[in-house]
Parts: C-alpha cells; sequence; structure tokens
C-alpha cells in the first residue's frame, strides 16, 4: 500500500500540488492512523496534510477520483451472461469452464481467464503487468503505444494468439468469444495507459508547455495560445502581486529619531531602552503607460495592459493611454470591463491605424501631461516606427523630465532598432531604461524591475 | 514527567466518532472533515491551519476543543505590527531597572572588597545573569501557552493580519513546540498543546508556515448540516422555521453579495426570528430584519426584491423537505 501512496503523491504533483517529502511523511503517518477501509475519510486526510489552498484541495480531490477509479475491465460483447462473471471464483487458473460447457483444449493463463470472464483476475493481472512495466514513469504522450505493448506482452499476449489460432481451427465459436475478449482486453490496456498518463505525465507536459509559453513571442501566437498565454498572464500578476504587495518592514527602517527615542523613554531617565527609528518614505508605485496599439505591436500591448491592470494591490495609480494614429486614455474602460470586451473597445477606438508616434505625443502633452509627476514611471510600450512623420522626440524629452523613471519597451530586436522607419535610437536617448519585451518572460521581467524601484 | 504521560495517554481520541461527539458535546456541530483534521492533529500532533470565509466557526472551533477537553483556551490575536515584544516574551525593563536601584548598595557591599576595576567585574561576572533570568521575563501568550502544565489550546487568530516577518517567528513554535530566547536558552512545551490558526485568506501565507500545518477549509456547511447547528445554538426554535431560515440563507448565497451570509448571521437571524415570536418566514418580517443577515446596504437592496420568491420556497421546502 506503501507504493501505492507514492504513486498517488507523484500523480499529485503532476496534477499541481506541490508535495513535499515532509508533507508526504505527514501523510503517511497521517494514513496509518485513519486506515484504507473509508475512503471519504481516506480522502479528507489525504486532502488536509497534503493541500495547501482551495484550489490545491480541488485538484487533489479530482486527483484522488482518478487515481482510485481503475478502470473498468471491459466485458466483453457477450452480455447473456452477467451474472457469471460475478459467479466466478478466485480459482482462475483452474480448468474453469464457460458457460458452453465445452472442454477447452489446453489454453495459457490468459486465455483461460479471458474465458472464464473473471473480471477480478483479469483486473488483477493488468495492474501486476503495469506495475512490471513501470507504468508510473510514462511522461508524453508519444510513449502510449510502447507501454501498451509492454503490458501486453507482459500478460502473455503471444501465447494469446497462439491459443486464438489453434481454437480457429477446433472450435471456431469459441475462438470468436476469444478474439473479443482480447479485443475487451487491448481496450482495457489502453484506458490504463491513458489513466496512468492523465495521472503522471500531467506535469512534465505542463512545464514543457509553460517553458515553450514563455518564451513565444506575444506577437505571433497562434489563436489557441492566446487562451493558454491570458493564464500564464495572470499567473505572472499574482506572482508579483505575492512578491510586492507586501513591502517588508525593515527595508523601510531609516536612522535613529534621536528626539522620538529620547521623549520615549523620559520615563528612564532618558536611558535608551526603547529605540524609535525614522521611516524611510517611500512612494507608492504610479504608473503612466503609454502603449502603442497598432498592426504587430497590438497583441504585446495587450498582455502588458492587462498585466499592469491585475496588479491592484501593488500599483495604486495606473493611468493608462493608447494610441496608434491619435492618443486616448483607456483606464476607465480597462478597470470597468472585462479584459476581451475592454480590448475590443480599445481597438475599434484607436487600434489598427498606422502608428504616428509624434501626434500621439502631442496629444499627451495637450491634455494630460500633469498627470505625470516626479513620482511617476512612464512605460512606454511600441515599436518606435514613425512611418516617418515627425518623431517629436522633444515631447518625450519634456516627460522624462518631468517623470520618476521613463521606460521603454520594445517588442522588436535590438538588431532592428533604428533600421528603416525606426526611432528608437533617437527616442533611447531620453530613456532611463530601454529593453526588449517581446515574450512573457520579458514582460515579467520588465514590470518586476518597475515595481520593484519603488520597494 | 509523569502529569505529561498520564495527559498523553488521555488525551488523543480514539476515532474521529469520538472526536465529532466530543465536540458535539461543546456545542459545535462538525463536518466530518472537521472531526477528521481534529482528530489528526492530535495523533500526528500538528497544528491546524483553518481557512474559510469569515463566521463559519473557525474561532468556535478553538473555544469548543478546549471547553470539550477542558483545557484553557490561550488566544492570540494578530494584527499588523505585531511583534515578538508582543506575541512571545518582554523583559521587564522597569523592573529590572527598579531592582538594580534597589540593589545599588548591595552591589557596593559585593563590589567593596575587590581593589581593581578588572577584579570588581570578575566578581561581577560570578554572580551570572541575575538580571536576566526568568524572574524578569514577560511572558506573552506564545510563552504562556507553552508553560501550561497541563497542556492548553492556543489560537492564533487571523493569522493572515499579521506581517510576514511574525510568520517566520510562528515556525519554531508550530514544528518544534518550542522558542529560543536568546539570554536564557530555549523554552520546550511542558505539555505539547494545541494549536489553531485562522486566516480569512486576506493574503497567503508563506508555503514554509502551510507545510507545518495540517490545511483545514470550512466553507458554508450543507443544508442539513447547518440545520443541525441551528438546532443546538438557538434552543426553542421550530422544526419548520429552522428549514425555513437555512433554505432562504442558502438561496441568498447563491446571490452575487460582496459579503454572503455566514453562520454566524444564519444564527444571529434565527436568535431575532425567536425573540420576535415568529414560528413562520414571512416576507415582512424578513424584510424587517434583512439587516441582520446582510452588512452592506448594496446587498440589502440586490437582496430585496427576491425576498417574496424566495421566502415562498423557502416555505415549501420547510413543508416537504
Amino acid at each position: 500500500m506503501r507504493q501505492e501512496l507514492h504513486r498517488f503523491f507523484r500523480a499529485a504533483r503532476g496534477a499541481g500540488v506541490r508535495v513535499s517529502p515532509v508533507e508526504s511523511i505527514d501523510a503517511m503517518k497521517a494514513v496509518a492512523d485513519v486506515g484504507f477501509s473509508d475512503r471519504g475519510i481516506l480522502r479528507d486526510t489525504l486532502l488536509l496534510t497534503l493541500a495547501k489552498s482551495e484550489d490545491e484541495k480541488q485538484a487533489l480531490g479530482n486527483c484522488f477520483d482518478l487515481f482510485f477509479s481503475q478502470p473498468e475491465v471491459k466485458e466483453e460483447t457477450a452480455p447473456e451472461d452477467a451474472a457469471e462473471s460475478a459467479a466466478a471464483d478466485s480459482g482462475a487458473g483452474e480448468t474453469q469452464t464457460a458457460d458452453a460447457g465445452a472442454p477447452l483444449p489446453e489454453l495459457g493463463d490468459l486465455a483461460q481467464m479471458l474465458m472464464a470472464r473473471d473480471r477480478n483476475a483479469i483486473a488483477a493481472a493488468l495492474a501486476n503487468a503495469a506495475n512490471a512495466a513501470s507504468l508510473s514513469d510514462i511522461r508524453y504522450f508519444t510513449q502510449r503505444g510502447i507501454f501498451s505493448t509492454r503490458i501486453l506482452d507482459l500478460l502473455g499476449i503471444a501465447r494469446l494468439r497462439d491459443d486464438l489460432d489453434t481454437l480457429n481451427a477446433t472450435n471456431p465459436p469459441e475462438a470468436e468469444r476469444l478474439a473479443a475478449a482480447t479485443e475487451a482486453l487491448r481496450e482495457s490496456v489502453r484506458d490504463t495507459v491513458n489513466q496512468a498518463l492523465l495521472l503522471y505525465g500531467r506535469e512534465e507536459a505542463e512545464n514543457l508547455r509553460h517553458e515553450i509559453l514563455r518564451n513565444a513571442p506575444l506577437a505571433r501566437l497562434e489563436r489557441r495560445q492566446v487562451e493558454q498565454m491570458k493564464a500564464l498572464i495572470r499567473a505572472i500578476a499574482r506572482r508579483l502581486r505575492e512578491r510586492y504587495s507586501k513591502p517588508r518592514k525593515r527595508q523601510r527602517r531609516g536612522h535613529l529619531d534621536t528626539r522620538k527615542t529620547l521623549r520615549r523613554n523620559a520615563a528612564w531617565g532618558g536611558v535608551p531602552f526603547l529605540t524609535s527609528w525614522k521611516r524611510r518614505h517611500r512612494d507608492r508605485p504610479k504608473i503612466v503607460a503609454l502603449c502603442d496599439v497598432s498592426g504587430s505591436v497590438a497583441q504585446v500591448s495587450d498582455f502588458f495592459l492587462l498585466l499592469i491592470h491585475s496588479l491592484h494591490e501593488v500599483v495604486d495609480d495606473v493611468r493608462s493611454f493608447a494610441f496608434s494614429g491619435n492618443l486616448i486614455e483607456v483606464s476607465d474602460i480597462l478597470d470597468s470591463k472585462s479584459p476581451e470586451e475592454a480590448m475590443g473597445e480599445i481597438m475599434s477606438k484607436v487600434g489598427f491605424g498606422s502608428s504616428d508616434y509624434g501626434g500621439s505625443f502631442a496629444d499627451f502633452e495637450k491634455d494630460f501631461l500633469p498627470t505625470v509627476t516626479p513620482k511617476t514611471t512612464v512605460i512606454v510600450l511600441g515599436d518606435a516606427r514613425t512611418n516617418n512623420l515627425d518623431p517629436r522626440a522633444d515631447i518625450l524629452r519634456t516627460i522624462s523630465e518631468r517623470s520618476k523613471r521613463l521606460v521603454w519597451l520594445n517588442p522588436e530586436g535590438r538588431m532592428a532598432w533604428g533600421w528603416g522607419d525606426s526611432e528608437m535610437p533617437r527616442y533611447s536617448a531620453f530613456c532611463s531604461v530601454v529593453r526588449q519585451c517581446a515574450t512573457a518572460k520579458q514582460l515579467e521581467r520588465a514590470v518586476s524591475d518597475i515595481v520593484a524601484t519603488y520597494q | 514527567m509523569e502529569h505529561k504521560k498520564i495527559m498523553t495517554n488521555n488525551l488523543p481520541a480514539d476515532s474521529i466518532e469520538a472526536v465529532t461527539r466530543g465536540l458535539a458535546s461543546a456545542g459545535y456541530i462538525a463536518s466530518q472533515q472537521i472531526a477528521t483534521a481534529v482528530y489528526l492533529a492530535e495523533r500526528i500532533e500538528k497544528p491546524i491551519l483553518v481557512e474559510g470565509p469569515a463566521g463559519v466557526g473557525k474561532t468556535e472551533l478553538a473555544k469548543a476543543l478546549a471547553t470539550w477537553r477542558g483545557l484553557k483556551m490561550i488566544r492570540m490575536q494578530c494584527y499588523e505590527g505585531l511583534d515578538e515584544a508582543k506575541a512571545l516574551y518582554e523583559w521587564k525593563y522597569a523592573k529590572q531597572l527598579l531592582y538594580t536601584q534597589i540593589l545599588k548598595d548591595k552591589l557596593g557591599e559585593v563590589l567593596g572588597g575587590a581593589d581593581t576595576l578588572s577584579a570588581a567585574l570578575d566578581k561581577l561576572h560570578d554572580f551570572g545573569d541575575v538580571f536576566f533570568s526568568k524572574e524578569f521575563v514577560e511572558p506573552r501568550p506564545l510563552l504562556q501557552a507553552l508553560e501550561q502544565p497541563k497542556g492548553c489550546v492556543l489560537l492564533v487568530d487571523e493569522i493572515d493580519k499579521s506581517d510576514a516577518e511574525f510568520e517566520s517567528l510562528l515556525l519554531e513554535i508550530l514544528s518544534d513546540y518550542q522558542v529560543s530566547i536568546p539570554e536564557l536558552g530555549t523554552v520546550a512545551a511542558l505539555v505539547k498543546p494545541t494549536v489553531i490558526l485562522t486566516s480569512n485568506g486576506e493574503r497567503d501565507l508563506s508555503d514554509a508556515l502551510k507545510r507545518r500545518c495540517l490545511h483545514l477549509h470550512i466553507g458554508f456547511p450543507e443544508q442539513k448540516l447547518e440545520e443541525r447547528i441551528v438546532e443546538s445554538r438557538v434552543p426553542g426554535i421550530s422544526q419548520s422555521l429552522r428549514a425555513q431560515i437555512v433554505g432562504f440563507i442558502n438561496q441568498v448565497r447563491a446571490l452575487d453579495l460582496k459579503k454572503l451570509p455566514s453562520v454566524s448571521e444564519t444564527i444571529d437571524w434565527a436568535r431575532v426570528l425567536v425573540l420576535l415570536q415568529s414560528t413562520e418566514l414571512d416576507h415582512e418580517t424578513v424584510k424587517d430584519t434583512l439587516n441582520v443577515l446582510l452588512k452592506y446596504e448594496a446587498d440589502i437592496e440586490t437582496t430585496m426584491p427576491q425576498v417574496t420568491t424566495f421566502v415562498a420556497k423557502a416555505g415549501r421546502q420547510g413543508v416537504f423537505g
């Protein structure tokens, strides 16, 4: 049973529940105490000891149900004597004749079992074979075939085939039954392997997918990846929130506040038992984001805005502006609507034009320049391709001078900066930081750095 | 040691049913999950971290456990800025200072024989750390819990309200049932207390803390269970009214509200209705007493138009269910 539990821990890890060695020891102890007899209690016990949040409880509960529901051993397609399988005793290996009563020729164990329709024996044999084939090592869906073959070999499929041939010659009706049973057995094996893949393969597959997704260029995602990417962005947002929403107290401690200390310790004749410290002043993050939503940059802006607006706990004050030909404020749209709707509305208002950086900067200067204060970080996200219009770098300079920091995130690679109509070199002169931002990984790092400067 | 032996032999309940019965005797109707958690906590000596919405009986669980076991309950309410001086121990500065003043003359006497400064210092060393001994330690809840001769139930309430640093402070207590005081050494528990931590999920707790605890999530109870809870908490309520109240509240919980009514609200409301001597749930009384159930104006506004249908549905449930 310990083996079984170890396998369950592996499956739990696959389901996204982090099970550390200590936790598994605790779970073992607890299970040893409550026993295996009551499945409900066993489930509660494992949920209590292993899962650490409600989501994990959900995932682990599902995993438990899947793990302890062995796939049904398929009945062959002759339903006339369903009761017989229940009546079949454990003595499967003996010459137990089937309902027809016809004396069977010498058959292999597996064939005997199948003919006797001894479901318990078949299930046990299947489990043993799966163990021997170390089915729990399955990682990728491409391995399904090889594991199925291995299990069937271990069950003795070769002998079964011989038996089938002999029966075909001697007793055609029986042979037909055996063939049907064999087919059912294959199906059971397939189910077993699929279940194992679901249990044990998930972790690897998930990791691989995440890694690929994190490094995929945001601008060229396939449609089905977009949903996954949104989930990934949410995960990133959660991570950033956890890291930055509770500023550490000690870092805020400045030097000794002499006056306060003396006053506080007046009762002890000025002997400083209790010290008071000045608190270093820290700005709450204020962000003004200017996002290019034209053409190829749109998708990156999308994800960027999604990320920055899901950081409410960390960032007090975000004002977002979107532009291509002209510039509008989009903060309210983003805050009040669901991400999909918001993006749709923004796109319909300003999206998909050809970008005019100079004109958009002029719009910003005219209406929104007061939003930039010495505490603000201004983030511009765009490829700086101005379509050969006036870049108005002078406005960017004004913004830069007014703000705490000016960060430019460019989805294009460094190699492309300055080529064609890219004005990046001219703009970058006024930026505190310029970085490439084409993948989720780079996006996370960029936002993390911006927030970290306020810590 | 003799004492301890007796306690540990007596303490852990021998089955999950025994825990359920025990808690029920203290007026706490526990679901199987809760009972399993309490049972395991005693068996494998781990703290329980209870999460769930406000008012589902997280704190109540600790109280019931203490009542059932006949142990003292030591409660530590967490809040932002809580530190070890308030949670663990503090030196009694004033007392130390006072004693030094009083003992000044005595000190002079003792040191009088010494000729040189270093000799005086040596003599002083011989007395050891007189002023950093146990007499000058003011034990705060956590240390108190460890020093209880009969063991106790330690409730660390709303741990999510405290700072991350405080969590780290708790780790030593949670895993080894001991605390380290730099000047005195390590204080281990005489009898391991049963520790219950509660959290409303305002922020995520650290993995290190979570991994040391059994994680119990208490959600809103099922209808039958909630009826039993009301029955045990509000004596003298008729069965039909009980069923109607719980049925009504379950429907309210399906609405999109800012703060869903939880078990404590159910109990309060049941008490109010008993006081008002209602025997049936009718929409007039419900409308008048809705403010017991819902704590936000906006929530009341959302629920108000639905009251009549809810009452009708709950009434039918009361008759047939």
